[in-house]
Parts: structure tokens; sequence; C-alpha cells
């Protein structure tokens, strides 16, 4: 192979014109440009959550086995969510706090969009619906992330008869709303929906 | 080529940068203004296609390693998941894959223009030893990373490279010990093998750097093999003549590289490789993947296991020697009407001998490989000293320019493929 | 220059000869096994996409035939359901709740309803039970077996190959697996195949071996003139037969001939499920780099068409 400047026939006049000569550069540079930010696309895609762990952003949990009283702890996307079939006295109990007592006022619930941190909206699913029996929250504490106590028989409930965080101290009430240490929201509801009476689809 | 700096910073930033740290003088004396023969052909973009080529090996590899495991039980699945489950993971491991045989096909090629150049001649001994050390570091960095999907082919691999070293009496078996960390390839094996895949690319890189120092002290080397003599008559400034020269062959070549990644993805591999890796059952034919096969060839050639495995270390230990082997104080093979020939067998064979290393080890390949084998070390060993002596070059362009100006009022092509420089008007 | 005509002349012949080298051994290699019969499959070529009717007729063979014996591991439920696959769905069918995105494949109904016909064990419960469960669409496909040896000793000592890369994992897969299938045949009068072995003209195996005594002299060494068959015997008997697997739509015929081809389409979907993803992408870079190489060339042209002067 011969370099081109060897074959190459003497450069003709119109080699001169500066703007078609600029044009070509323009064009082969903004090209090459293009492809170059193209392949970071994959490169930094590639990081994002993969099929296989997309596959278990949904889970589907069968409730007929939880007894009233009685809480029980998933995992979903990593983290525990906290199942609790409540009692008429635990209802009425956290139905009964005024808002004004709440320390953080919103619902913290994605399938209600912004609303008032009452325990209905706190027990509500995607269809809407507030049923208040079953209080479905991810148990991860919106401090700095620890496990509250609570969920299983025996262990501490806190001062609100809901759940405690033995890291620093931050209690919960029955409804997963903070009611006094350290932590500054309350624990958050995931998305979810009944596909029946007795089974929810979390994510 | 030591030249003057000619960078003159604009910007304050720029100034103050220079006086503390002048990288960018750096850069600017080494790829804008350096001073390039002008008369350098095609064969000579094949340094800028490496440079990608590592590049892309160290980006696809790096993000390999984020979703493979280097373990017995998960190693071959983690490489499927990411065919399968990551997001493009297909196209990265395909890319580090394919990418291996481009990166061996643009250094040969490479190879081949220094030997036919005479590239490795006074000043530039250090330059070519320097590119010796890293074709031996790609060597390893690709054999190990061959083991990393742990398929049959990675497994019996492994076991028969390694299985070289015990050829050596005494210490061999104590050696292979060592490499594998047990008495057969297993976990150990591939965990260091990992640890060390991931290591040696950056030591390529750095001696990479080595390299190009090397080059820039003497200068490149051109088609004529003169000297500048003229900076001004004979070269061109690194950009934007030769940024736009290499980036053309640079595109030209991921075309194909590209053909290869997305069209046959697996041609250039093995099918036993998607076979996971069984300690029970040997495949029927082991072969090393293709840009081994001539040193694999010449290992078979010999019927002595020490022989074939100090024969296969000397192929490529003969490089390092070769700027003493050659006599001729004739730089390109352009003016040497015989070594041209000579030249052009020495490829030949070691193309045979790529093709024979594929082949059963039996009858006449033994044969053909013998013979070629024999070529490859005389070539290096008897006919580069002897030539040097006996020959008669041709008469050479007194310098770069000359060689130009008198190829363009010829109208000829010459280079590689013709002998047309070889009749000088006198 | 006598001595320099003479190197140049034993130079040339030795070119010639390493070149005549290089072609003379070429048709010392032969194969043992028949020429592979190579249909066109869907999958092949530049534009070769996966037929998704072929794909899922593909899926029913191997539910109801391969299945029985070979694994799949590495091909999950969810996959099925995945764009590209056999069970995609772009829109829910009728029926399904408004919210539900069937096109997310861990929702699309068709594979939630695979995925439930076998049962998987579970988290240990309370008592340390281990409960079975349906299974979900991020489980992978179950093995027949539940250990090698299991499947050794269910086929007569071999063990049936996982599928999920079979095609990957042969010369010429899809010819490979197309012709093996449609294959088999009587053995040959001159060979004695071992009971629980299968005779077929496209395995890779040595004939010799199996010859009647008649053909070998005492050495054991074939007698002139007689022909080892192709092929080799294996532990697979026929697995396919015509009108062994009912296709719910009526059209297509139901032979072995189109069984083959179906399931060679399944099996490189499951061993390559990126395949369309790859092509559809390398189309578009290749005609980008030939875009840019045009135009780095003229950039180039232009830039070095003043040096001569």
């Amino acid at each position: 192979m011969s370099a081109a400047s060897e074959t190459e026939p003497a450069a003709g006049p119109e080699s001169e014109e500066p703007t078609r000569r600029d044009f070509i550069h323009i064009m082969a540079g903004s090209v090459a440009a293009f492809g170059a930010a193209s392949v970071v696309v994959p490169l930094v895609h590639q990081m994002n959550p993969d099929a296989s762990v997309l596959a278990l952003s949904t889970k589907e949990v069968d409730l007929s086995a939880i007894e009233v009283g009685q809480a029980i702890k998933v995992m979903w996307q990593g983290k525990p969510v906290f199942i609790r079939r409540r009692t008429e006295e635990e209802i009425a109990e956290v139905s009964a706090t005024p808002l004004s007592d709440l320390r953080d006022k919103d619902a913290r619930n994605p399938n209600l969009g912004k609303a008032e941190a009452t325990d209905a909206a706190r027990a509500t699913s995607a269809d809407g619906e507030a049923r208040p029996e079953w209080l479905v929250i991810v148990g991860v504490c919106t401090h700095l992330g620890c496990i509250p106590l609570g969920t299983a028989q025996g262990e501490v409930k806190g001062d609100y008869n809901g759940w405690f965080c033995p890291c620093h101290g931050s209690h919960y009430d029955g409804a997963g709303r903070i009611r006094k240490g350290p932590a500054p929201e309350n624990l958050p509801v995931p998305p979810y929906q009944f596909l029946s009476d007795t089974q929810i689809k979390i994510g | 080529m030591s030249h003057e700096s000619t960078y003159d910073p604009q910007t304050g930033i720029e100034k103050w940068l220079d006086k503390r740290l002048p990288v960018v003088r750096l850069a600017y004396d080494s790829f804008v203004d350096f001073p390039t023969p002008k008369n350098l052909n095609y064969w000579w973009t094949f340094g800028g296609i490496l440079a990608i080529c590592l590049v892309i090996q160290i980006l696809t590899g790096v993000i390999l390693a984020m979703h493979y495991t280097p373990h017995v039980d998960y190693a071959f699945d983690s490489v499927e998941h990411i065919m399968r489950d990551v997001n493009y993971g297909w196209l990265m491991r395909y890319a580090h894959a394919n990418g291996a045989s481009m990166f061996f096909l643009a250094v040969y090629i490479h190879m081949f223009r220094g030997l036919y150049y005479g590239s490795y001649k006074e000043p530039r001994e250090v330059l070519w030893i320097l590119g010796v050390v890293i074709f031996l570091l790609m060597m390893a960095t690709a054999f190990m990373g061959y083991v990393l999907p742990w398929g049959q082919m990675s497994f019996w691999g492994a076991t028969v490279i390694t299985g070289f070293f015990t050829a050596f009496p005494i210490v061999g078996d104590p050696i292979q010990t060592l490499l594998l960390g047990g008495p057969a390839v297993g976990n150990p094996t591939l965990n260091r093998f990992f640890s060390l895949h991931y290591l040696l690319p950056f030591a390529i890189a750095g001696v990479v750097m080595l390299h190009i120092w090397a080059l820039h002290v003497p200068g490149n080397n051109n088609p004529a093999g003169v000297e500048v003599k003229d900076v001004k008559k004979d070269t061109l400034p690194f950009h934007p003549y030769y940024t736009v020269k290499d980036g053309f062959a640079i595109a030209v070549f991921l075309l194909l590289f590209a053909a290869f990644v997305f069209f046959m993805p697996n041609s250039l591999g093995h099918p036993d490789n998607y076979i996971e890796a069984n300690p029970l059952s040997t495949p029927a034919h082991i072969v090393p993947e293709w840009y081994f096969l001539p040193f694999y060839g010449i290992l078979r050639a010999v019927p002595d296991k020490l022989g074939g495995v100090l024969l296969m270390f000397g192929s490529i230990l003969v490089l390092f020697v070769l700027p003493w082997l050659d006599t001729s104080k004739v730089r390109s093979m352009r003016y040497r009407p015989i070594a041209k020939l000579w030249f052009a067998i020495f490829v030949v064979c070691c193309l045979a001998l790529g093709w024979l290393g594929g082949q059963p080890a039996e009858g006449v390949y033994v044969l053909w490989a013998r013979i070629t084998t024999v070529y490859y070390f005389a070539y290096f060993l008897v006919i580069l000293p002897l030539l040097g002596v006996m020959e008669t070059p041709t008469e050479m362009p007194k310098s770069i320019s000359q060689s130009v100006l008198k190829k363009v009022s010829d109208g000829t092509e010459t280079d590689a493929s013709g002998a047309a420089a070889a009749q000088p008007a006198e | 220059m006598k001595v320099m005509n003479i190197i140049k002349s034993v130079s040339i012949a030795l070119a010639g000869a390493a070149l005549l080298a290089a072609g003379g051994a070429a048709f010392a290699a032969g194969g043992k096994t028949k020429e592979y019969k190579h249909p066109h499959f869907h999958f092949e070529g530049v534009f070769g996409t996966y037929d998704t009717d072929a794909l899922q007729r593909g899926y029913q063979v191997y539910r109801t035939v391969c299945a029985n014996c070979h694994s799949m591991d590495l091909v999950a439920f969810r996959n099925l359901g995945q764009k590209g696959g056999p069970f995609y769905l772009d829109e829910c069918p009728e029926g399904v709740a408004d919210n539900v995105d069937c096109s997310n494949p861990t929702d699309n109904p068709i594979v939630k309803a695979i995925a439930a016909e076998y049962q998987y064990p579970g988290e240990p419960d309370d008592y340390g039970d281990i409960p079975m469960r349906a299974g979900l669409p991020a489980d992978k496909f179950p093995s027949p077996y539940e250990n090698v040896q299991i499947a050794r000793l269910a086929n007569g000592g071999a063990l049936p190959p996982d599928m999920s890369l079979l095609i990957k994992a042969r010369h010429h897969g899809p010819a490979y697996i197309y012709s093996l299938l449609t294959g088999y045949e009587e053995p040959p009068a001159s060979v004695e195949v071992p009971i629980g072995q299968y005779y077929n003209p496209y395995y890779a195996g040595d004939m010799t071996q199996l010859l009647k005594p008649e053909y070998l002299d005492e050495e054991g060494h074939v007698v002139e003139g007689v022909e080892v068959p192709y092929g080799g015997v294996f532990a697979m008997a026929q697995p396919l037969y015509d009108g062994s697997v009912d296709y719910a739509d009526e059209e297509t015929p139901e032979t072995v001939e189109q069984y083959a081809m179906d399931v060679v389409e399944f099996l490189m979907w499951a061993a390559e499920p990126k395949l369309e993803a790859r092509k559809k992408l390398g189309v578009m870079t290749i005609g980008y780099l030939i875009v840019l190489c045009g135009l780095l060339y003229f950039s180039y042209r232009q830039i070095w068409s003043n040096v001569k002067k």
C-alpha cells in the first residue's frame, strides 16, 4: 500500500477555498465526536440494574397465613418490608392520633402521591383503597438505615406500640410514623397492590 | 526526534500550569508539533491502531470485571450472566474477546512492518526491545484472559500451557505447582489469573509510554530508511497530517473490528469454550487461539518435550537480539532486493506455521512444521547476518524529500510490492 | 554478481516450495461424518432475526421432547417474555388488569403461567422444613434430573448435555443439530451397534471400532476395499417422529424436518438471546463507520493536498 501523498495529483486551485476545506474537517470531527459520545451510552448503562436484578424488583406475597395481630418480614429489593395485620385496638389507637402530634406530616406513600399522614393514607395501596387491617412499610429506619425492632413477637415495640430502632433510639407508632428520636421521616410505604384479598404484589 | 519545544502557552491557566507541570507541553510536543517523516505509508498507522486497541481492551475489561466472578463454580455462569442479563453485556464481552484478536492482528502487522523496514536497527534498538517486551506481556495477558470464562478450552489450555514448565528438569514441577497454586488447574489458578489479567494491561500501558518515549528520541523510521536531514523539507508536524491519516486508518480498522463483533463474534473462538470446564474430560483437539498458533506449531515440530518448549520460547527471545543479528547497514528492504525475497518467505513461513499449529500433529504436517521452524530460526540466525555482508543494496535516496519527489516524478508505487525503486536513474 | 543471482534463484525456489506446501497439505484431512444438511434458518445473515412463531413451536418441541432428558440451566422463564423472546408481549391480552405492564417479562401472564407449572423449594419455614412453592418468572428452567449421577443412570451412562449453549458449543451448531435430529437411519450392514446405542451418520464417532469381525484382518485393521461408514453411535435414540408433537396451528406440517427446524431456532435463541439487538446495533455501527471513513478520507486528502507543492 502506498501513502496517498505519493499518488495524489498536485492539488488544484479549489483546495485554496477555505469554506469547503473547513467544512469537511468540521464534518469529520463532529461525526467522530458523535461516535465517541455514543460509545459512552453502553459503557455507562451497563452499570444500571441488569435483567436478573430487575426480575426481582417485584415480589408477590401471600397474606393468608398472617393472623390478626401478627406481622411478617419479607425481603424486597434487598430491603425488609414489614407487613402487619393490625388488631381493631391498634387501628383505633393510631387513628385517634391527631396530625399535630406527628413529627412528619407527609404520608410517604407513593401509592397516593402527596397526602397527609393519616392512618388511612398510610394503609392505602395502589388502587387507592385504604385497608386499615394491613400495614405495609419498608423496614429501614429513615435515620441511618438500621432495621427497627417490633415485627417479630417479643421484640421491643417502642413507646408508641409500633417499632423501635435500636441503633439511635427512634420510636415509630403503629402506623410506622416517626414519633420520637433522631429519624426525620415516617417509614416509607412501598408501591404495592392487592392482587386478591389475600395476595399483594410489592414493587 | 529530540527537537526544540515549540509550545507557546496562550492563556493564563496554561502558563500557570506550564511552570508547575508541563504536561500540556509534553503532549503538544509529542502529538501535535512532533516532526514526523513526510513519507510514512499506511503500514505506519498501526502504532495508533494499537493504542486504540489497548484502550478498548482496558475499558471493556474493567467493565467486565464489574460483573464477572472469579470462582470455579461461578465463572462460567457469570460470563453468561454478562451475555444475557447485563445491559450491553454481550457487546462488552464480544468486543473484549474479539478485541484481543484484533490487538494481535495489529501487533503482528506492526512487527512485520518493523522487520521489513529495519525499524529495529541503530539507533532504535531499545524501541524495538520495548516492543518485544510489550508483545510478551500481551501474550501473557491474553493467555490468562482466555482462562477466565472457564470453558473447556480455558481449562485445558491452562493445563497444557502451564505444563510447558514441567519440561524443565528439577525446577519444572515446582514452578508449575507454584503457578497453579495446587497440583492441577483449579480455583487458586483462576483467582490469580484474574488478578494478573487485570494487572498486566496497566504494565503494558506503562511500557507503551516508554515505547513512545524511545520512539520520540530518534524519531520515526520511514519507508526509505534514511534519517531526517532537514526537518523543514523532510518532515511534517504530527498534527494534523498524521492525526488525520491515523484517524482514517483507525476508522477502517474499526470497521473490520465491528464486522467481527456484530456479525461473526464467535468465528475466532472455539465452540468447546461454550462448554463449562470439566477436569474429567479433555476435548478432542486442544488448540490455542489463532494468534498463538505459530508458536504452537514450533512447539509441536520438535519431538522432544524440553526441546520444543525451549525452541518456542527461543522463537520470541531471538527477537530481542535481532538488532545485532542483522548486519546490513541499509534499513529499508526497498533497497535490499535479495533480503526482500527472504523476508517474503519468512512471512509465508510464519503464516504456514500458524496454519500447521492448528492441524493434528501427525504425518506431513509435522514435516512441514519442522521445515518452517528451521526457516524461522535460519532467517534470524543465518540469513540476516550473512545477507548483510553478501548483498549489494540498490542505491538509496539521499533524503526523505528526495525519495518522495522521485516517486512522484516516476509515477510508480514502490513499497513492499515492487522493485521499482531498485532502478535509480544514476 | 553471480553469487547474487544464485541467492536470488534459491530464494524464489524456496518461496515457491513454501506456497506449494501450504496448498498441498490441505487435502490430507478427511471428514468422518456425513456432510451436514444446511437449510436456511430465519436467524441467519446480516439482517436475520428470530421467527417468533418458530420460536414458540420450538419451545413446544423442547418442552415436550428434549426437556425430558436435557437441562437448560442458564435460561430463566422470564427470558421467554423478554424482547425478542418467544412469548414477548407488546400489549397485555384481554383479562389482565389495566395497571400491569406485560412487556415486562416478570408480569407477562404467559411466562407466569409457564413458570407456575413447576415446583421449586422455597425458603425454610419456622420449623426448618423447606416447603415447595410455584415457579416464578425469575426462576431458571428446572433440570430433569436431581444430579449428574441420576442423569447418567437414566441414560445408559451418558450425560445429556445442557442445552442452554448447545448450538454455540458445536461446530456449525444449527446445521449439525438439524442434521443429527433428521439424520437417524438404519445402521449399515457392516457394523454391529451395541445395545443402548444408536447410529447416526452425522454424529462424530469412529465406526471402525464397530465393524463386524469379517471386515477386519487379524491385526484389527480394516480389510482393503471395505469402506468405513460415516458417523458414529451414541446414547440418544431418535427423539422426533412425524406427528409426535401437536402444533396448535393447522398449517405447519408436523414432520421431523419441521420439528428440527423449529427446535434449532429455539435453541439458537436460548444460546444467543441478544442476536437481534446485536445485528441491529451492528448495522447502525457499520453504517456510521462507513460514513466516518469517507469523511476522514476526504479530510485527509484535503490536509495532505498541499504537501507535494
